[in-house]
């Protein structure tokens, strides 16, 4: 009886304040969104670092004979540098760090940028020798990059020793770019959700005034009288968390996993149906909790007694 | 029932109080007239009762309760022992007549089957047991005022507050809502009525307490609207308690 009251009040309310209804919803719609984006892209984030950073080698750059940078003086590294090199990589003092290593030559460091520069006119130019010669070190743990670069950089024959987590943290650096935008803008967006809400309620309140005001007089709880309205914002937001979820998975299925996958072919793992299922019920829980918050502090302003 | 210790009720903003030092005490069962000019405080002496007001200075006490420290949380259910009625009926006008007594049963969670026994029966004490699917719309002032009435007892109350219930209503509905109130008087319930209506007061010979500025200056037992008789009650009690 009770709950049908309260359920009455909350449709008639909806009714009465369609126009505002839509907004919230698709308020919260678009700020919920983003919000959902902001997590997915942190979620990949994570995957790239544990794919990319197991496979991050240090490269340990031999010199070319026309090289002049790092410890070279336009001559072909010679064999004896080579191996000097490769019995430090098996030294005791380096090799508790690595997880293995391999030499590639001249040839090999053309068939792989041939390969992967297949399309770019420069690799037409390019010849086997001007490419460097390159020990390519795994390490046990890829943060301890320095102790490789201290102990080799100096090394006669040696150009450059590099680690390769540095072009992955500037990838990173701009996904998480990214990422703070999407949530500055869901920041925003959820302000102005939250205000809306508490705007439409205080609307949907003042033309129920006068019931309030009988309700007030005759002894109805408060929590009896603020049930529906909460129930009114919080309604009215869950339908745009919802849509924010159903984008959410869209993106995911149609974008990240039907576009992405196929453009990028298979070179990272990206977020997958899985992770977005993970997001839809943050999307929810934050959006009704939003909503009820920012409706129950606009209604307060009519319990106090 | 109703007792005022000393109380003064001063709105923020404003220099003179709406009440002044009143004291006075109700018991149980009477019904109590408050006249008084326009802006003498009779609607700030019923709004205090019903705790929509706190005051400045002194104490209430309301059926037991000490409306001063009273928590918000508990009001609500403070507020069912009693009944208001208004000038202007304050009905919902896209209910009906039935629905608008019912209303105040369904807010405070009475079950259906209690609803369908008390509301018809409000509704045939007040006289308007055949208009009870009539929107306010439909009904003359006097039968809203008696839907108001039927609204206010629905549930019962120990106290009944009226403020000004026949200022909208000529003498002879007039006369018709005063007897109902008598009816309800004598059924137990506490009545406290605000009016103006000289006619009325003069008539009915009940307590009268008359406020002038927010100071009791008459408490006076089957009593007129104006002084007959010197004031008997209350009045040179207060003057002791006003000098220093
Ligand atoms: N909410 C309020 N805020 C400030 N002042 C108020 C408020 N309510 C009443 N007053 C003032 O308190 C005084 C008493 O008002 P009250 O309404 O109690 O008078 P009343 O005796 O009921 O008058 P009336 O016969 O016209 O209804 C008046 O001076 C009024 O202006
Ligand atoms: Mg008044």
């Amino acid at each position: 009886m009770r709950l049908g009251l309260i359920l009455g009040e909350v449709g008639n309310g909806l009714r009465r304040n369609v126009s505002m209804v839509i907004s919230v919803i698709l308020v919260t719609f678009i700020s919920l969104t983003f919000v959902g984006a902001a997590i997915l892209l942190q979620m990949q984030i994570g995957q790239m670092k544990g794919y990319w950073y197991d496979r991050a080698q240090v490269a340990v750059y031999m010199c070319t004979s026309l090289d002049t940078t790092g410890n070279c003086t336009q001559s072909e590294a010679t064999q004896d540098q080579i191996d000097a090199v490769e019995a430090k990589l098996k030294s005791d003092a380096l090799t508790p760090y690595i997880k293995k290593f391999e030499y590639e030559n001249h040839e090999q460091a053309y068939k792989n940028f041939q390969a992967q520069l297949s399309d770019n006119p420069i690799a037409s130019f390019v010849t086997p020798e001007t490419l460097n010669e390159s020990f390519r070190v795994n390490l046990i743990d890829p943060t301890e990059a320095d102790i490789l670069i201290e102990s080799l950089s100096s090394m006669p024959g040696v150009q450059a020793v590099e680690d390769q987590r540095g072009y992955l943290d500037r990838i990173f650096a701009v996904l998480n770019a990214a990422s703070y935008t999407a949530i500055g803008v869901a920041a925003l967006m959820l302000i102005a959700a939250v205000l809306l809400i508490a705007t439409t309620i205080r609307l949907s309140a003042f033309s129920r005034r006068r019931e309030l005001g009988i309700m007030r007089l005759v002894g109805a709880s408060n929590r009896f009288i603020q049930t529906p309205f909460i129930l009114e914002g919080v309604f009215a937001a869950l339908i745009g968390s919802v849509l924010a979820g159903l984008a959410i998975v869209g993106i995911v299925q149609f974008f990240v996993q039907g576009y992405l996958t196929t453009a990028l072919q298979s070179t990272t793992t990206l977020v997958g149906l899985g992770d977005a299922l993970v997001v839809v019920p943050i999307l929810v829980v934050v959006g009704a909790a939003l909503a009820a918050a920012s409706a129950g502090v606009a209604i307060s302003r009519y319990l106090k007694v | 029932m109703i007792r005022f210790d000393s109380v003064t009720k001063a709105y923020p903003g404003t220099t003179r109080p709406a009440l002044n030092g009143v004291s006075i005490e109700i018991l149980k069962g009477e019904f109590v007239f408050l006249v008084g000019a326009s802006g003498s405080g009779k609607s700030s002496f019923l709004r205090l009762i019903l705790r929509e007001e706190t005051p400045t200075k002194g104490a209430i006490h309301v059926l037991g309760q000490h409306l001063n420290t009273l928590a918000s949380r508990k009001v609500p259910y403070f507020r069912r022992n009693l009944g208001v009625v208004f000038q202007d009926f304050r009905l919902l006008p896209n209910k009906t007549v039935f629905d608008n007594v019912a209303f105040t049963l369904q807010v405070i969670g009475k079950s259906r089957g209690f609803i369908q026994e008390a509301v018809p029966d409000a509704l045939k004490m007040v006289g308007l047991a055949g208009k009870s699917n009539r929107y306010p719309h439909e009904l003359s002032g006097g039968e809203q005022q008696r839907v108001a009435i039927a609204r206010a007892v629905v549930n019962k109350p120990a106290i009944l507050l009226a403020d000004e219930p026949t200022g909208n209503l000529d003498p002879a509905t007039s006369a018709g809502i005063m007897t109902l109130l008598e009816r309800i008087n004598l059924g137990g319930t506490t009545v406290l009525m605000a009016t103006h209506d000289a006619g009325i007061v003069d008539q009915m010979k009940r307590r009268v307490i008359e406020l002038i500025s927010g100071q009791i200056v008459r408490d006076e037992r089957q009593g007129g609207y104006q002084t007959q008789a010197v004031p008997v009650q209350g009045f040179g009690r207060m003057a002791e308690e006003v000098a220093p």
